[in-house]
């Protein structure tokens, strides 16, 4: 069974009298473990994808099945749990919480969880951690830089140990050198703790870090290949 | 979610907008601190009446002529002549009415006393010795008018203590003479300071034989007051409906309604100053409430300007897992914060400005008008806005929490 599975997905945006086709018919699925970066022109659909496949808003046609069941079938506290627990979602836009600190912005996923209170601090701090903030964890968002921002955003995604990451852009405001930061981590987490990664960019560059990738053209996958040479952004060097 | 993080989320929500957060429960402190300067004061006052109708003693049955007053209307009742001699024998009767000490007849002028230069306009109470007994005043210089005094109608005066300071100044007065109504009277006793007792002012008063006012002064045979002293607190209620019983065969009434007299006991009197102090202060705290509504009103306001320009943190909220009732709870208690510290404000204003009354009111009356911070008012005042939150702040708080994640974090 695979986890994420889309047979004919659509979305149509209705504003008024105008229809704005989104997604017109994807159809896809991605197993456990995998790192998936979705590539496409702007306009083509990629965030609408990620935002369906992330449970923050829901398709408009075809089927979304998540871990084997439909996702128009979860209730509204199930959906909320699934946010929590089983997805991790990082920003293009960062969004973390302004007059808040790190670590307090790490924590957030898990004040709605179940997870005891005693261990929040502990599991928050861990994040932080694993992305190499330690240094800035009681900083406000203020006083970071963009890089770092990105780490944070990530650092929350993490924090409830999901079984998904999604990543909308999440190297596109930055440098190069951020950007590979941010890569090593996303690497690391496929790689050494199994995390399933679907990512977003329009760079071919970074797209190269994930084992494959799907291209997306005015809502409809153009392509979906496998990386042959895949980056790896510890060495930088090319994978076999 | 965990409460403590949820009070610490919505204390910071308030906290990034403190300027703002104070103006707007300015209408909750407000309202707040008026209904608790009514109530306090509304107690005070009730207490300070409480005590002096207390001072009249439970063994005091007081028959006075007219119907009960029930109204304005009937305020005219009191100068009815229904009380006579007659009246006071047949209540003195043991046969008519059981279980009473003694009756003690009263007259009242407003008359002009003068000592050459100084005059003074005050109450003249004309009476009998046992009134010493009823009201628990004597003469402390000199003596009380006496029984002899009363069956000689004579011209002697008891002054009370600011009486006798109006007109003598620290000048002794004992053995002198004044001018009640232009007759002359001689001064047998003095009163030291004592202060309110029942409805009446001891030191401002000024106690003559009642035969002499009746006669000398105001020219009629009725009394205005039967004062009754009953044997015991028990036996009381015997007494009212032995007095009414008599007065009716006395006058041919059979209609209570027709009664031209009327009995007061210290717990009528406790029962409708209760009354009217309640209704009083129902309606002072009724126009205060008005502002609560009011303020309600600027904290829902508020409340949805605050859900808008936080649109990207529910959205927020809601992408990593908050349910609905999350986000509600959140904006809910944040709401209720702000009412619950503007009743804390108000509640600490108004005990501040009640005090001040108590002080200014105890200059103004002129006796000691009690402080009084009522618990249950402070308890009420932070429940009362409380609520106002909880209410007012529902639907803020559903528009917030029914933000789709999506929309919410594309908000500009
Ligand atoms: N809320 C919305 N209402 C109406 N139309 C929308 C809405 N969101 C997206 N669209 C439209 O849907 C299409 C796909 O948008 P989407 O954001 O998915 O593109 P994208 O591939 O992520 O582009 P980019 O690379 O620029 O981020 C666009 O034409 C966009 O205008
Ligand atoms: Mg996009």
């Amino acid at each position: 069974m695979a986890l994420i599975e889309l047979t004919n997905l659509e979305k149509v945006y209705r504003q008024g009298e105008v229809e704005t086709r989104a997604l017109r018919g994807v159809s896809f699925s991605v197993e456990k473990g995998e790192f998936v970066a979705i590539m496409g022109p702007s306009g083509s659909g990629k965030s609408t994808l990620l935002h369906i496949l992330g449970f923050l808003d829901p398709p408009t046609g075809g089927e979304y099945l998540f871990q084997g069941r439909s996702a128009v079938s979860y209730g509204e506290d199930e959906i909320s749990h699934i946010r929590n627990r089983k997805l991790g979602f990082v920003f293009q836009a960062f969004n973390l919480l302004p007059r808040t600190t790190v670590l307090d912005n790490v924590m957030l996923p898990l004040l709605y969880s179940d997870v005891p209170e005693r261990e929040w601090k502990q599991k928050a701090t861990k994040a932080v951690e694993a992305v190499g903030l330690s240094h800035r964890i009681h900083h406000e968002p203020a006083q970071l830089s963009g890089g770092e921002k990105q780490r944070v955003a990530i650092a929350r995604a993490l924090v409830t140990d999901p079984e998904v990451i999604f990543a909308d852009e999440p190297t596109g405001n930055l440098d190069s050198k951020s950007g590979k930061a941010i890569m090593e981590i996303l690497q690391e987490l496929n790689d050494k703790q199994g995390h399933t990664i679907i990512l977003i960019t329009h760079e071919t560059y970074t797209a190269e870090h994930a084992g494959r990738i799907i291209r997306i053209k005015d809502g409809l996958v153009e392509s979906d290949r496998l990386v042959e040479e895949r980056r790896r952004a510890d060495t930088d060097s090319l994978l076999k | 979610m965990y409460l403590r993080y949820t009070l610490k989320t919505a204390f910071s929500g308030l906290r990034r907008n403190t300027g703002r957060s104070l103006l707007t429960i300015l209408g909750i402190v407000i309202g707040i601190t008026a209904i608790m300067i009514v109530l306090s004061v509304g107690e005070g006052a009730e207490s300070l009446i409480l005590n002096q109708v207390s001072a009249l003693g439970a063994q005091t049955v007081i028959v006075e002529p007219g119907r009960q007053p029930s109204g304005p209307a009937d305020f005219a009742e009191i100068f009815t002549d229904s009380l006579k001699q007659r009246e006071r024998e047949a209540l003195e009767n043991p046969a008519n009415v059981r279980g009473v000490d003694f009756v003690v007849p009263e007259v009242i002028a407003v008359a002009a006393l003068s000592n050459e230069s100084e005059t003074t306009r005050v109450n003249v109470i004309g009476t009998a010795p046992d009134i010493q007994e009823i009201l628990a005043i004597s003469a402390n210089e000199g003596t009380f008018i006496t029984e002899d005094d009363v069956r000689q109608a004579a011209s002697s005066v008891v002054l009370g203590a600011t009486v006798k300071e109006d007109l003598f100044g620290s000048a002794p007065a004992l053995g002198k003479k004044i001018k009640i109504k232009g007759r002359t009277f001689r001064v047998v006793g003095l009163i030291d300071p004592t202060g309110q007792v029942g409805f009446l002012n001891v030191d401002e008063i000024a106690i003559i034989p009642y035969t002499t006012a009746q006669r000398y002064l105001l020219g009629i045979d009725h009394f205005n007051v039967l004062w009754l002293h009953a044997e015991s607190g028990e036996a009381v209620s015997r007494v009212v409906r032995d007095v009414e019983l008599t007065l009716r065969e006395l006058h041919d009434i059979d209609d209570p309604e027709k009664d031209d007299f009327h009995v007061v006991t210290q717990e009528d009197a406790i029962e409708s100053i209760g009354i009217i102090t309640t209704v009083l202060t129902a309606l002072l705290t009724s126009v205060a409430a008005i502002s609560l509504v009011v303020g309600g009103v600027g904290i829902m306001n508020i409340m949805l300007v605050s859900v808008s320009e936080r649109t990207r943190e529910i959205g927020l909220r809601k992408a990593v897992g908050a349910r609905n009732e999350d986000i509600m709870a959140q904006f809910l208690i944040e709401a209720v914060m702000l009412t619950g510290i503007g009743g804390i404000v108000g509640i600490v204003l108004g005990a501040l400005f009640s005090f001040i009354a108590a002080l200014i009111l105890a200059q103004v009356v002129g006796t000691d008008w009690e402080f009084i911070f009522s618990i249950t008012a402070a308890v009420a005042g932070l429940l009362v806005a409380s609520t106002i939150g909880l209410v007012f702040g529902i639907y803020p708080a559903r528009q917030a929490a029914q933000k789709s994640p999506i929309e919410a974090l594309r908000f500009e």
